[in-house]
């Protein structure tokens, strides 16, 4: 565990969070990962403007892939926002649980709304592990600080890989997409500490491309509501019986 | 700005953006009034893990972009390797990573379509 952090001020807190940012495995998994998709984002040529756009708007990793691809070869789009749509569920759990992390009684809504929005894998999972080290009154700067820097390097990596995309040999380009589910992977796993999310994870890796390959349509959701409540279910037969 | 210039641009706050954007906006909504031991919050998080682990398993099982010229076998194989040196190695997700992508360019080399 990491030690408690008390910070003088919301400053501090935000640097802190700069800190933690630059000495996560997310730093260089998200510069890795964004030059993949800026060379990706050549590939179909789009504007590398565009690319930072999404970067800012969308901010989560496979529905940039998705995005790109999906707009890139053509798909309807209808097609291609179901398919953003879809990868992104994971979203709302997630903000479910932060939240109470961050906020306070008296926290304003708007307060709120930039930590809601850079809610994304890399920055929750860090979440999760960091904050309850934090003082509560500092955790939202700390959450911004961290989030902004993890922004800040996906963008300006989406460019260099726009620009170095003609030079990327296709093995390399290949091992820069690996770095999103390789990192997941082993974050989710370090980050499940409990035995609920450890069922909750394993569940999750068997279910999703069993579901995905019987095309029923809104396999992740069935993912995860059926592999999370059984987790859960599982966790509390546990807690009964011990 | 023509018109065919600034399409991309409203493709992507409607197809990119937007959809989304929804879910996390949904998540500020239900989260109101709750604290992080409630039984809602830890089955979100259930939840949320097990979606994650359904993403992770679709990335590496059928991807997009480049990572499709690299073989399934492969992929998979670098997936394990990189979660066992994180298991093995003082559970350092830098180490875990660094194998897995090692693995997946050895693999990808030896086995290139």
């Amino acid at each position: 565990m990491p030690a408690p952090a008390t910070f003088s001020s919301s400053g501090a807190a935000f640097f802190g969070g700069v800190k933690s940012a630059l000495a996560s495995v997310f730093f260089p998994v998200i510069a890795g990962t964004y030059v993949g998709i800026g060379a990706l984002a050549h590939d179909f040529s789009f504007p590398s403007w565009w690319l930072a756009l999404s970067t800012v708007l969308v901010w989560a990793a496979p529905a940039q892939v998705i995005l790109i691809s999906a707009l890139g070869t053509g798909s309807a789009l209808i097609e291609a926002a179901v398919a953003v749509s879809l990868s992104g569920i994971r979203l709302l759990p997630m903000v479910v649980a932060l939240l109470p992390l961050v906020r306070r009684k008296g926290t304003r809504l708007r307060q709120l709304l930039l930590p809601v929005h850079f809610t994304a894998v890399s920055m929750w999972v860090e979440s999760l592990r960091l904050l309850p080290a934090v003082a509560p009154e500092r955790r939202i700067s700390f959450c911004n600080g961290l989030s902004t820097t993890y922004m800040a390097t996906a963008t300006a990596s989406g460019f260099v890989g726009f620009y170095l995309a003609a030079g990327l040999p296709p093995l390399l380009a290949g091992a820069l997409l690996f770095l999103t589910p390789m990192s997941f992977l082993i974050s989710t796993a370090r980050n499940a500490r409990m035995l609920v999310d450890r069922v909750a994870l394993v569940l999750g890796l068997v279910l999703g491309p069993f579901l995905a390959s019987f095309d029923i349509g809104l396999d992740l959701m069935w993912t995860g509501v059926v592999g999370g409540t059984a987790a859960y279910a599982f966790h509390r037969w546990r807690e009964a019986t011990t | 700005m023509t018109a065919l210039e600034l399409w991309p641009y409203v493709a992507l706050i409607l197809v990119g953006f937007l959809p989304n954007e929804i879910w996390r906006g949904l998540g500020l909504l239900l989260a109101r009034g709750l604290d992080e031991d409630s039984e809602v919050v830890v089955w979100s998080r259930a939840v949320a893990t097990a979606i994650l682990a359904g993403v992770i398993a679709k990335l590496i099982l059928f991807p997009n972009g480049a990572l499709t010229n690299i073989p399934l076998f492969v992929r998979t194989a670098a997936a394990v390797c990189g979660f066992a040196a994180f298991l093995a190695i003082r559970r350092s997700a830098f180490v875990g990573v660094a194998v897995g992508e090692a693995a997946l360019m050895l693999g990808g080399f030896v086995f290139a379509r």
